[in-house]
């Protein structure tokens, strides 16, 4: 077989590309570590090793330590994300009006566990403690929308929604 | 200014930036600690040193707390006490109970403080870790289940190195101190130095031993095992058997040696008079051509992997003259095995090192590629282990020369040892060459970065010593820019040289090093022969076997280059 060094140094020009870009708005500075994380996160919905690997070089900080900030902060990502974010709310109200019963409900639709995402890359799943949208309990948010007061069997027709 | 407290109804007046565990220090006093180092920045993660102020009843971490003027502070209160067995015991409920077969064992300082705290059972228990060993690499293995999260490597490879190879990662009860992705150590800019090993207090990270592969070869009737001993291992070994800091133990470091059963015992001080020749000459080229200047040496293998990671744009400028120990190992498997009639294969060659880098450069693809490579390398520690494993009574043995052939050495070949010896041992060789007059003492320090000027016939020579890779790298940074005055730079990865060295005795402070590096020095002073060139050994070598340094021979056998490796 023919060698493939000059197409994956090429690809990986090409997948970094966007990381260049964002990163000419920044000095390199220790201070632009985690503003650099979150755009970065919003660029490749998640950190890719690679990425996390350039912004070091770039801050001239050392591998370990941008991967010590990524690790702390439960923002950021490492593994591959859902194009659609489910939250589902674990908070007290949510609990008392059955937001595990939406929990499961979801995880039995997906076929993922909680923190999970399929491998279409379609959905991530995450519980989280409270959303603040108490009077909707149970409440769960995809994306940006808010759906409340649900029941689990509404739940097969918000997710077909995000299909 | 200073300030007045009391501590224990004792007044003591100290500085007024001074914390109360120095200040306790000053009275006799010694409060346990455990992420607490005194050549570290303070930290205050572990609350082992925790006192009771006796006016508010208030437990304050001592080590990270300043004095304040007529503050009293109880050390040993039944509250204070309490305080600091229960926070250790928090610690233990999360450590493996596997002390007897640790490699750590016997010099682990959380065993220490669990005996000092009188710890005789944890009152805790709940979930625990369990992380991989990481013993991918040739230099060091890290078990991070037993590491207590104190910071202290994460510290030193930060602010003494400059590389950050270990971090703090994730949080809470998921902290760990590991390396990006968990890469295996040995695959990422570490430089294999070691300083995280000497600062440990557990054995959360350690060398990677290669004991039983030397018991092995001694045991094997068909190998002819020799062993060579670095300039820095006489300072520091007879420390573990309750001598002075510092000692000289040459003669009980042979006989020691030869109890256990190598065939000769050589000594790598011969080989750095070696390496004097080829890279003394080479720099002498350097300098006249003005090619390829500031010189920088090369004998420290942490150092060298550093400058592969961070500073590739000055390989050329890394003398190409192996270290001692490779230089040793490549006569041994040419000029010696002729001179003994021996196969090649029956040669077995052993180091014992101050250093866990020596391991890595023992398996550099350029050394086996040629053959020459050094089969095992052991640090002082494991040579310490070795030796009490046969019951050698050590500071009692009588002690014994060194083997002939390559077992003399010089005052020049023994400050190798710490820093600023490599440059110093050069340069006498270099002036006296060059105009026939001798160098001076250079008293260089210990510490950071040293300058000298030296004067060569009309010319000055800029000579610059950096101790710790952080300190290099403020030189390098300077030589790239195209700032720099100098012509000669030395780099030792470790503080103080190889006396400070990642597998030297533990714990291992700056105080510590000061005594071994002075142990050295007066060695050199007290030599009748002080100058490499003069090595009758050496002479006879290059006279029956490598004719000129630098000569077709010595290019082949004691050359060597470097490496660009990525900086993960």
């Amino acid at each position: 077989m023919a060698c493939q060094c000059g197409n994956e140094e090429q690809n990986r020009e090409e997948f970094l590309a966007p990381l260049r870009e964002l990163l000419e708005d920044y000095e390199s500075k220790e201070k632009y570590l985690i503003p650099i994380l979150q755009d970065a996160q919003e660029e490749y919905g998640y950190l890719p090793k690679d990425v996390l690997r350039e912004i070091s070089g770039f801050l001239n900080l050392s591998f370990s330590q941008v991967y010590g900030v990524a690790t702390f902060y439960s923002q950021f990502h490492l593994e591959p994300r859902g194009e659609n974010i489910i939250r589902v709310c674990m908070g007290t109200a949510c609990h008392v009006r059955g937001g595990e019963k939406i929990l499961e409900k979801i995880k039995d639709e997906l076929g993922i566990e909680d923190g999970g995402t399929t491998d279409d890359l379609h959905f991530t799943l995450e519980s989280v403690a409270c959303i603040g949208a108490c009077g909707l309990a149970p409440v769960i948010m995809v994306n940006d929308d808010t759906h409340g007061r649900l029941t689990p069997e509404q739940v097969p027709e918000i997710i077909e929604e995000y299909k | 200014m200073t300030i007045t407290l009391t501590i224990d109804d004792q007044e003591v007046e100290v500085k007024e930036d001074a914390t109360i565990l120095e200040a306790a220090k000053k009275v006799g006093i010694d409060i346990p600690t455990l992420c607490y180092h005194p050549d570290l920045t303070e930290f205050g993660s572990c609350r082992v040193c925790v006192v009771e102020n006796e006016e508010s009843g208030d437990l304050l971490a001592s080590c990270v707390t300043p004095v304040s003027d007529g503050m009293e502070i109880s050390t040993n209160s039944a509250k204070a006490r309490t305080a600091r067995r229960t926070n250790l015991e928090l610690l233990l409920a999360n450590h493996p109970n596997e002390c007897l077969t640790c490699d750590q064992n016997g010099m682990c300082e959380l065993q220490d403080a669990a005996y000092n705290l009188g710890v005789t059972e944890v009152s805790f228990s709940g979930e625990t870790t369990d992380y991989e060993v990481d013993d991918v690499g040739p230099s060091l293995k890290r078990e991070p289940s037993k590491c207590i999260l104190c910071g202290r490597c994460v510290r030193v490879c930060e602010e003494v190195q400059g590389v950050s190879a270990l971090e703090f990662t994730e949080r809470g009860f998921d902290s760990v101190v590991t390396t990006a992705f968990d890469m295996p150590q040995s695959e990422i800019n570490c430089a294999n130095c070691g300083q995280c090993a000497t600062v440990c207090p557990t054995g959360a990270i350690t060398e990677k031993s290669c004991v039983s592969k030397v018991w092995g070869a001694l045991e094997n009737e068909d190998k002819h095992v020799i062993v060579q001993t670095a300039p820095s291992i006489q300072a520091t070994v007879g420390e573990e058997f309750g001598m002075e800091e510092g000692s000289i133990v040459t003669e009980k470091l042979a006989a020691a040696l030869d109890k256990l059963g190598f065939d000769k015992i050589f000594s790598t001080d011969f080989a750095a008079d070696l390496t004097i020749m080829e890279e003394g000459n080479e720099f002498i080229k350097r300098f006249q051509g003005d090619k390829h200047l500031p010189h920088i040496t090369s004998c420290c293998p942490g150092w060298v992997k550093f400058c592969e990671h961070n500073y590739p744009d000055l390989i050329e400028n890394l003398s190409s003259a192996k270290s001692p120990m490779s230089m040793f190992s490549a006569i041994a498997k040419s000029y010696y095995v002729e001179e003994m009639d021996l196969d090649e294969d029956e040669l077995y060659v052993v180091g014992v090192m101050p250093c866990t880098a020596k391991k890595f450069e023992m398996n550099r693809d350029e050394l086996i590629e040629t053959g020459s490579e050094t089969d095992a390398v052991i640090t002082t520690r494991e040579l310490v282990r070795m030796i009490k494993e046969v019951g050698l009574d050590f500071a009692n043995l009588e002690g014994r020369e060194y083997d002939d052939m390559m077992g003399t050495s010089t005052g020049a070949a023994n400050i190798f040892g710490t820093t600023g010896g490599v440059a110093e041992a050069s340069l006498r060789t270099v002036k006296e060459k060059l105009t026939g007059e001798s160098l001076g003492r250079l008293n260089l320090g210990f510490e950071g970065i040293n300058e000298a000027e030296i004067e060569i016939g009309d010319e000055t020579v800029n000579v610059a010593i950096a101790n710790g890779l952080s300190n290099a790298a403020e030189i390098l940074d300077e030589v790239r820019e195209g700032n720099s005055k100098y012509d000669f730079i030395e780099v030792m990865a470790c503080p103080y040289g190889c006396v400070g060295g990642g597998g030297q005795p533990v714990p291992a402070t700056d105080e510590r090093k000061q005594k071994r590096g002075e142990g050295l020095k007066n060695m050199d002073g007290a030599k009748t022969i002080r100058k490499s060139h003069e090595n009758p050994e050496i002479l006879k070598l290059y006279d029956e076997f490598l004719g000129e340094p630098l000569g077709g021979e010595s290019h082949h056998l004691l050359h060597t280059r470097y490496k660009e490796r990525e900086r993960n």
